[in-house]
């Protein structure tokens, strides 16, 4: 199981985590065309290789995060609180 | 099987093989007690296993086998051993030759009928030539019509024992347990190699969980002679007196997953049955060892052809006469040892046949036994004993799961683990990587534990530890005749052959096919065998056929110990034991618990409709918002419009997903300048909260908003109905409850019944003039037994569920997951009128306004039908020209404000104009008509109740 080390409460076995998958940026609302919001919604990279992703420490302190991972080897390379900045 | 043959009939068996005192026997003879098998009572000593016992008196056949019946005895004697599993009570597929005898132990075989000894079934061995690889595949295939038929027949054919339903289901329960360990070094087998490893390792300063599958450490030290057994009671002394060293015996590693978290599954317990250890190690050092593979020829699975190492535990561990006349296929020192112990204890060792010399043994004849082998160049030996000592499987599967590849090595005759590939975290030692004296091993073990230590602190520089030597081995897998490849699936060679003749060349097809390697003992005695004998027919060599995988679990684990002992929380309302002592029938919602009704939910909708009723609804989730930018928070997850809410005032709002769907809705009230009470459903409750959070930290964490959930430090009671205004106003000390004082859609905060800071809503789910009263939890029975104490005048009475639910459909009101589902978007849910999509940004509103230009979106609308008497089912479908479906019936109910069934349905866009008439298709196959009603609402279209 992923061991992923939360800013707040130090490592933690993954199932503690929300996981929420990779991070797609917003459209603006007011002007996104159909495909673009529903490229927002639906679809995903899936990539083997470094993805950024949001977790959400359901079973610590309930903060979501912004997650650098590999999905190959699941070596973690940051983790920040989401909204903090270096989100795409 | 047979029942008459029971107890007392029969006088109990008399342990006729057992040997006098061993060396390093297991059992206490001073504690002697019998148990059941197949209802007679037979003799153990304490430390038996269920199989050593009754081998002690004379029994050799302990199973049918799985195609062919044909019985079967011991071939390994240990957990692995395809012909001892058995029914123990209500516990099906014991492995016997593991499990330790106890006092009183009723033990059956599995899967015989109507007795072990007269198997109806083994007449499926006079037609093997009708039971040949794909059978099952090939001829249960067609018709499919008769499918079901064919599953009976093949239920009654199968394995596997049987498990009653019931037992006492908190006895069961409380059988299975987990457990979470973060130790530095976990060590996977307690041999010496395993047991030199932990020591160095803890000696080194890491924690280590010591982790071995028998009930003793040792490994093949147990069953060896005086210097083997001196060796390792050192051993268990020095793990013993080393601290740092967690010990668990009769268990087992089922799996490394990633970041080495290791599931442990822990056996034998006193109280527990079986315990799941989540383990997250620094470092893994696997030293499984070896294990026995058996010889491929013509009665491998006789009762009486023994694998070397079965016959050195029976006589070392168990102190049990395997047989009387034994002859023995050796190609190891292994072989040669067990013949020495056979004749130490006086077996007739009529002959060792060595495979180093050329030897082979051609076919075992017997009736139901051994009786006669046949040996290379046609010499026939009588014996009722042959053993098999023909080499090593090396069971690599925790190290195959780190990514190490198994390589054949010709000159060992076995697969090795290519370590080179592990990852810095995993290390092996023992006889799973290499051979050596026992010296050896213990100094490669002890370098190795060392190593897990220092990598445990520091998982850079990693100092390669050295190899192990090889020894040779002939390479032998069968001899010249066809025989078993597949002990538990009954598999021969010769049906592997037909594989490969029928086209599957690949070893992982031939498995799949035949079904090798995929029963209880998942390959560990016969995949090096079905590796061999596929590469032999299809001409190619081992390394190129390579082996087939090895996944978790390594080792069989029950559901139970999977599932763990239950601990769900339930949630329950401080009046709940309240509902319960006064005839509530409890209803199971989400985590909560909740009185369905109190009796006739119709005469609790007459009194709310009449009178006044109160209703517990304290799950209803509630979020406390805090600060100066809540305005902009509910403007963003509401569709309709926030930004203008005053002190006092209360709103109705709905969220939508991103996807417009229709996700919770609730009522928010504004309690002070910067102070907000938002209610949620009570099943999204938590799920609100969640949403709320994510936006706040992810978008808009700039925003100045504290939310605290405070579920449950209220106690919720809505009083509803024409007198509720009048009982409320006898508890309410600082509220004016005046229409013009406190109107609808408003919020007070006072003193109720002398409790302070009580929330009361003016809102109305029912339909009738209501109030939602919050008060803190603590009071909340409190509150309750005052309310019906002080309203016994106005005949007050409370409500539950049920009446609420058809007091709400009356009234039109949807319910969130019950009117919608998880494509129901706002304009389909009869929401027009609430979302305001000239507002800046809200969630949803990109796809809302997509769905507002389309139209042609299913809506949900009020059905009353032609039939008064009729309540159709709820998921009921509509239908159009007899057979289209076009819409659904959610939500149906008999109203007895009405005196007939009001609805809800989600109907396609052509039939959503009032007055349109639908075909309800019923659930008996009947069809019914209806008519889309005006409003949603049947019951006070118009609202004047809730405004009284």
């Amino acid at each position: 199981m992923i061991l992923l080390p939360c800013p707040w409460c130090g490592p933690r076995a993954a199932d503690e985590y929300a996981y929420l998958g990779e991070l797609t940026p917003r459209p603006d609302p007011q002007r996104a065309t159909r495909t673009e919001w529903r490229d927002y919604l639906y679809l995903r990279a899936n990539l083997a290789g470094w993805t950024t992703e949001r977790w959400y420490h359901r079973m610590g302190c309930r903060r979501y995060l912004t997650v650098q991972r590999h999905t190959v080897s699941n070596d973690v390379r940051s983790v920040a609180a989401a909204g903090s900045g270096g989100e795409p | 099987m047979s029942r008459g043959d029971g107890g007392t009939a029969v006088s109990p068996a008399v342990m006729s093989m057992r040997l006098p005192s061993q060396p390093g026997e297991v059992i206490d003879r001073h504690t002697r007690f019998t148990f059941r098998w197949n209802g007679r009572r037979y003799p153990a000593f304490d430390g038996d296993t269920i199989a050593s016992a009754l081998a002690a008196c004379g029994e050799r056949v302990f199973s049918r086998s799985f195609k062919y019946h044909r019985p079967r005895g011991l071939l390994t004697a240990s957990f692995l051993d395809p012909g001892c599993i058995v029914q123990v009570g209500d516990e099906p597929n014991v492995r016997a030759a593991h499990r330790l005898a106890e006092p009183g132990l009723d033990v059956r075989s599995q899967d015989t009928w109507p007795s072990l000894a007269f198997d109806v079934k083994a007449a499926n061995q006079l037609f093997t030539r009708f039971l040949p690889a794909g059978f099952y595949y090939k001829t249960f295939i067609r018709p499919h019509r008769l499918w079901p038929a064919y599953e009976r027949v093949l239920e009654r054919f199968a394995h596997g024992g049987s498990t009653s339903a019931h037992l006492p289901v908190p006895e069961r329960l409380r059988a299975y347990d987990k457990r979470h360990a973060n130790p530095d070094v976990v060590v996977a087998g307690g041999g010496p190699a395993g047991m030199a490893a932990a020591v160095a390792a803890a000696r080194a300063g890491a924690s280590v969980l010591l982790v071995e599958e028998e009930q003793a450490l040792g490994g093949h030290l147990r069953w060896g002679g005086a210097d083997e057994l001196a060796a390792m009671r050192e051993l268990q002394r020095r793990v013993e007196q080393t601290s740092g060293i967690e010990v668990l015996t009769d268990s087992v590693v089922l799996g490394r997953y990633d970041g080495n978290w290791l599931a442990v599954l822990q056996r034998g317990l006193p109280q527990v049955h079986e315990r799941l250890v989540k383990a997250r190690a620094k470092t893994l050092v696997v030293a499984a060892g070896l294990i026995e593979r058996p010889y491929v020829f013509a009665g491998n699975d006789l009762p009486g052809v023994l694998l070397s190492t079965a016959v050195r535990r029976l006589v070392n561990l168990h102190a049990v006469k395997p047989g009387e006349r034994a002859v023995i296929l050796s190609a190891n020192p292994e072989g040669d040892a067990a013949a020495a112990d056979l004749e130490r204890v006086g077996v007739t060792v009529a002959h060792v046949e060595d495979v180093r010399r050329g030897g082979d043994v051609v076919r075992v004849r017997g009736r139901g036994r051994v009786g006669e082998v046949q040996l290379r160049g046609g010499r026939r030996l009588e014996c009722d004993l042959l053993v098999t000592a023909t080499g090593w499987t090396a069971p690599v599967s925790l190290l195959t799961m780190a990514g190490a590849v198994p390589e054949y090595d010709p000159r060992a005759a076995r697969f090795r683990p290519d370590v080179s590939r592990l990852p810095g975290d995993v290390l092996a030692t023992g006889g799973i990587l290499g051979d050596g004296s026992l010296d050896e091993l213990l100094a490669h073990g002890e370098a190795t534990g060392h190593e897990a230590a220092r990598r445990a602190r520091d998982k850079a520089a990693a100092v390669p530890v050295p190899a192990l030597s090889v020894q040779p081995h002939p390479e032998c897998f069968h001899g010249p005749t066809h025989g078993f490849v597949d002990f538990s699936e009954d598999v021969s060679s010769n049906d592997l052959l037909t594989a490969v003749e029928e086209g599957y060349d690949s070893v992982e097809l031939v498995k799949r096919y035949t079904t090798a390697t995929m029963g209880p003992t998942q390959g560990k005695l016969e995949s090096v065998n079905v590796v061999a004998i596929v590469a032999e027919a299809t001409g190619r060599t081992i390394t190129q056929t390579g082996t087939t995988t090895w996944r978790p679990p390594y080792a069989p684990v029950t559901l139970g110990a999977l599932a763990g002992p239950v601990r769900e929380p339930v949630r329950r309302s401080p009046m709940q034991a309240w509902h319960e002592r006064h005839g509530a029938i409890p209803l199971v919602a989400g985590a909560w618990i909740r009185p369905d009704a109190y009796g006739d939910p119709a005469d609790e909708v007459r009194a709310v409709r009449e009178g006044v009723g109160i209703i517990d609804v304290t799950p209803i989730g509630k979020l406390d918002l805090r600060g100066p930018d809540v305005p902009k928070l509910l403007n963003l997850l509401y569709v309709n419009r926030w930004s203008k809410l005053d002190v006092g005032r209360v709103r109705y709002g709905v969220m939508c997903g991103e996807d417009g769907v229709v996700i919770d809705d609730g009522v928010t009230g504004r309690l002070g300048a910067e102070h907000y009470l938002m209610s949620t459903t009570s099943s999204g409750a938590a799920a609100v909260w969640e949403w709320v959070e994510s936006w706040l930290q992810t978008e808009h964490a700039d925003w100045q908003v504290h939310v605290t959930p405070v579920t449950t430090a209220y106690a919720s009671v809505n009083i509803a109905g024409p007198r509720s205004r009048q009982l409320l106003g006898r508890l309410v000390e600082d509220v004016d409850l005046s229409p013009d004082a406190f109107p609808y859609m408003h919020v007070r905060t006072g003193r109720v019944a002398g409790v302070d800071g009580c929330v009361v809503w003016r809102i109305g789910f029912t339909g009738e003039l209501s109030y939602e009263l919050h008060a803190p939890a603590s009071y909340g029975l409190h509150v309750w037994e005052s309310l019906l104490d002080r309203g016994q005048d106005l005949a007050v009475r409370p409500f539950g569920i049920e009446a609420q639910r058809i007091l709400r459909l009356e009234k039109g009101h949807l319910i969130v997951g019950q009117d919608t589902d998880g494509l129901t978007r706002a304009f389909s849910a009869g929401l027009d009128g609430l979302v305001k999509l000239d507002k800046d940004d809200f969630l949803g509103r990109p796809e809302l306004t997509w769905q507002a230009e389309n139209k042609g979106h299913a809506r949900l609308v009020g059905l009353r039908l032609a039939d008064g008497s009729v309540v159709p089912d709820e998921g009921s479908q509509l239908v159009a020209d007899g057979s289209r479906i076009c819409g659904r019936v959610t939500s149906s109910r008999h109203s007895p404000t009405l005196g007939r069934a009001v609805c809800l349905a989600q109907v396609t866009a052509s039939l959503a104009k009032p007055g349109t008439e639908v075909t309800v298709r019923l659930v008996d196959g009947r069809s019914v008509t209806a008519k889309v009603t005006e409003h949603l609402a049947q019951v006070d279209p118009e609202g004047e109740r809730l405004r009284a």
